[in-house]
């Protein structure tokens, strides 16, 4: 099918198939390698991108549902890399891999603009879509913090419960 | 894992002008390969491509150094440029780092692997440094006449105080190009308390890349004309395509080429494998493609393999005779049977689980004019063009294979089965070819950690002194050999620090691919020796931490002298290294008043040696009344030795290891069912996320030691750390894992 959006504030068109996702159309159709994918199924957060400012996985977004959406990208969250996220991941030294983390920038931007001073429960309920195989956790924390001039109880909110379901689906 | 080290080939220093007034100063290595290279243009200047290691400085001042070994995540590409910068004398604002290509004519050691990458760089980097300083240095003593000893450098000049004269190196490098090159075994490197760069934190290289999302790894390597493919595999591991619905498939708009390749490697499964290759303009098409395949296979032998056949497998074991003894110190059946002592027996297992690494398994492959052009996210990128050459008949020297950042290793890129597969799917295409694997192949074709169950007998005497260990390990292998990284070694601690010690083996076979996964080996075994001390430590009456203490001042035990033609246990840890980081870590987490607790919240404790690293870990954990766990906090102490060359990047690998250490021992584990992996993705083999994270307090001791790596070592003790912790919590002692599947519930 062919569809027409906006990826980073200018259109796209392309023909492809209509299950195809966005991370697809990203990746291979616009040469916009930065989204990542890790699992095809919602669980990572490596593919995150702003549909209309909000965080969207988009491998779970198909090009049937595409048609005007406004899409930003890792390449488009400013013209030089200058978004106060990224300066602060530089700042607190974040990426291990750095797989991860353009999907990490991408969630906390769209929560920042939302929420210009998050609470660490804000900021774990925004992030907890995305994983960090790496377990830099700590400081995609400390980078949002400082990036919002907020500071924290530096404890963690959720625990792991002894029965989980999906551990043995 | 073992990884060999060749010191067999010395390396020399060589030296260039380049054009623009630079320099080019690099290593090659007395080898068959580069002597020829440098005979075949006798007096030529030599080109960088000649060159390891290499560092060039242009006339401005800027230095370049050549990455040698793959990125990880680990942090390898600024640790190894940071050395050689040290040495040299330079800014390290004023250094560009770029990756260089697999050489193995031109470089030692390019694998990420072993936590390896310190100890073996440490003074050869170093010495290529010193030693390209040491010729700008002899460079200012001609140009000023005056004797080099009076000379000193900093930040990228030289400076003679007597005379108030200084020069930057960029004027210096048409007359260092004349010098003559050092010695690299005898430069004199800086004493470590003049090091301005090495000890002090750097940020990752790549970070800028990283965060304005350019195309950096395997994964987003783009060539001209460049067709997709995905590999399609029985899903019982070894099993073979019979037949396929070939001609279905080629019909699907998109679809290129669909074919099946026959594996070379049947009975080694890091190897080609037999399956389907579907190859097509979008990767999208190649896999959806998929839905549409219809295979018949033939599964062969390990169909009928299941985890609960392995259970009930070692479950018999567990009761009848070991088929060997890999250690035997005194008498451990005789000591248990004494009057006085205390016996405790415990069984302990651990399950097989995925690498997982969060970029999937990709190579992106071009056959061209007999040549092969390969770009591959590898841990061992020479072992994977050796492969590739074994497998499809093409000479190495006909393989060009680029190193590309990689979306996390832990181990799982040492096995180079989607490079073998590109390659064989390029070969045939005859185009540019992204083979790229999803994670549920990626979950299904690992090369797992393998699952072990330890049956453990110990004894303490009315004094608390733990007198007599047994361990009957019950691991996968053939009966002779144990299958990769599926074993342990005669040497694991506590053997040689109690009188009577006994370790025994059995194998279990199996068709499962098994292989190193961060701290392999290790990130099973210190769950299980570690919770049973913390069991004898309860018989004993004794605090777990003195208890480890005490242990670990016994005078070591020689290994008994090896039968012939065996290799001699390996040397076994440092009772005072370990007991260092044991009292920091026991002083850091406040163990001494962990009575104030509150019920349902405990500290457990646990160490292990490992990679030449020393780390002991105390988890705080709460119990909520319905069995949900939470981590309150975690403190690792380490000992890597004299130096932590980048302190940030050391404190994140640290931190990473404990967060993957929690993953593991929650809720990862793969099941086998009828030959086949039974998880498949994030949701059923899950890892922590934010909210689930500690805080993660990391402290070293600096001991007087040449520093270690740190990729592995800091994750084995937090399993059993947190284990212990929920003991300590409700009394209920986790002796299998993973945590998920135990009733941790209390009143
Ligand atoms: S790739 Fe989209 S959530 Fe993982
Ligand atoms: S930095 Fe590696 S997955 Fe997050």
């Amino acid at each position: 099918m062919k569809v027409s959006f906006r990826v980073n504030g200018k259109p796209a068109s392309v023909d492809v198939a209509e299950d195809m996702p966005l991370l697809w159309i990203l990746r291979d159709v616009l040469d916009l390698k930065g989204s990542k994918y890790g699992c095809g199924i919602g669980q990572c957060g490596a593919c995150t991108v702003h549909v209309k400012g909000v965080a969207t996985k988009s491998c779970q977004l198909p090009a049937s549902k595409l048609a005007g959406a406004d899409v930003t990208t890792i390449e488009g969250l400013s013209p030089d890399g200058s978004h106060a996220l990224q300066k602060a991941w530089e700042e607190h030294d974040v990426p291990q891999c750095g797989y991860c983390q353009a999907g990490q920038i991408m969630a906390a931007a769209a929560l920042l603009a939302k929420k210009p001073k998050p609470t660490d429960s804000d900021i774990d309920t925004a992030m907890n879509g995305n994983l960090c195989r790496c377990g830099t956790y700590l400081r995609i924390k400390a980078a949002i913090r400082s990036a919002s001039g907020t500071t924290t109880t530096d404890a963690p909110s959720g625990g792991r419960s002894g029965q989980r379901e999906e551990a043995h689906a | 894992m073992t990884t060999s080290i060749r010191a067999d080939r010395r390396e020399f220093l060589r030296v260039s002008a380049i054009a623009g007034g630079g320099l080019l100063l690099g290593t090659y290595i007395e080898s068959a390969g580069a002597l020829e290279a440098l005979a075949a243009a006798p007096g030529a200047p030599l080109a960088e491509t000649a060159l390891g290691n290499y560092i060039s400085i242009a006339a401005d001042g800027m230095v370049t150094i050549v990455a040698k070994n793959p990125e990880i995540g680990q942090g390898v590409k600024n640790m190894l440029p940071m050395l050689i910068a040290e040495e040299l004398d330079v800014e390290w604002k004023n250094v560009r780092i770029v990756q260089g290509d697999l050489d193995t004519v031109k470089f030692q050691g390019q694998s990420a692997g072993g936590s390896t990458a310190t100890p073996t760089n440490w003074l050869p980097m170093r010495r290529v440094g010193a030693a390209g300083r040491a010729m700008i240095v002899a460079a200012a003593a001609q140009t000023w006449n005056v004797p080099a000893g009076e000379l000193t450098t900093a930040a990228g000049r030289v400076h003679h105080k007597a005379s108030n004269r200084s020069v930057g190196y960029g004027d210096l490098l048409a007359k260092a190009a004349t010098m003559t090159a050092p010695a690299l075994e005898s430069v004199p490197l800086k004493d470590p308390k003049d090091f301005t760069i090495i000890g002090k934190s750097t940020k990752g290289v790549d970070i800028p890349k990283i965060v304005t999302g350019k195309p950096l790894f395997g994964i987003d390597v783009s060539v001209p004309g460049m067709l997709y493919a995905v590999y399609h595999k029985c899903p019982v591991f070894a099993g073979k395509v019979a037949s396929a619905n070939l001609d279905d498939i080629k019909k699907i708009p998109g679809v290129k080429h669909a074919f099946v390749v026959q594996g070379t490697t049947p009975t080694q499964l890091a190897g080609l494998v037999s399956g389907v290759a579907i190859v097509a303009d979008s990767w999208w098409t190649a896999n959806s493609a998929r839905k549409q395949l219809k295979v018949t296979w033939d599964e062969g032998a390990t169909a009928s393999q299941s985890s609960a056949s392995y259970q009930a497998q070692a479950e018999a074991f567990s009761k009848g005779t070991p088929q060997r003894n890999l250690r035997k110190d005194g008498d451990a059946d005789s000591a248990m049977s004494a009057a006085g002592v205390k016996m405790v027996k415990g069984g302990y297992f651990y399950p097989f689980i995925s690498h997982a690494p969060l970029e999937p398994q990709n190579t992106t492959a071009h056959w061209k004019d007999g040549k092969l052009e390969l770009w591959s996210p590898s841990q061992t990128p020479a072992g994977g063009r050796g492969l590739v050459s074994r497998s499809l008949g093409i000479p190495e020297t006909d393989i060009t294979l680029h190193l590309t950042r990689m979306g996390g290793g832990f181990g799982r890129r040492l096995y180079n089965e989607p490079m073998v597969e590109a390659a064989a799917i390029a070969k045939q295409v005859g185009a540019p070819v992204k083979l790229l694997w999803t994670r549920e192949d990626d979950m299904h074709y690992d090369q797992y950690r393998a699952a072990g169950w330890h049956y453990f007998s110990g004894a303490v005497d009315a004094s608390g002194k733990l007198v007599a260990w047994k361990n009957h390990f019950v691991g996968f292998g053939d009966g002779e050999r144990f299958a990769p990284s599926a074993g342990m070694g005669a040497g694991e601690f506590p053997a040689g620090f109690i009188a009577n010690y006994a370790l025994d083996v059995s194998m279990i076979p199996t068709g499962v691919p098994t292989g190193a996964l961060r701290a392999p080996g290790s990130n099973g075994i210190a769950f299980a020796v570690q919770s049973f001390i913390d069991e004898l430590a309860e018989a004993a009456g004794k605090d777990p931490i003195q208890f480890r203490l005490d242990l670990l001042s016994n005078t070591p035990i020689a290994p008994p002298a090896p039968a012939a033609g065996q290799q001699p246990a390996p040397a076994g840890l440092d009772g005072a290294r370990m007991r260092g980081v044991l009292e920091m870590v026991r002083e850091k987490s406040g163990w001494a008043n962990r009575s104030s607790l509150p019920k349902g919240t405990g500290m457990g404790v646990g160490f292990h040696y490992s990679h030449r690293g020393y780390f002991a870990e105390v988890v705080q954990a709460t119990v909520r009344k319905d069995g949900e766990v939470q981590v309150d906090k975690v403190w690792v102490a380490g000992d890597i030795g004299s130096v932590i060359i980048n302190p940030s990047n050391a404190e994140n690998q640290a931190q990473g290891c404990v967060i993957d250490g929690l993953s593991e021992a929650f809720g990862q584990e793969i099941t086998i069912q009828n030959g086949r992996a039974v998880q498949s993705n994030y949701n059923n083999h899950p890892m922590l996320r934010m909210n689930e994270a500690p805080p993660i307090e990391v402290h070293w001791v600096k001991s007087n030691n040449a520093p270690t790596g740190l990729g592995e070592p800091a994750l084995p003790p937090v399993v059993p750390a947190l284990t212990s912790a929920i003991y300590a919590a409700t009394g209920k002692r986790v002796r299998t894992l993973p945590i998920s599947k135990h009733d941790l519930s209390w009143r």
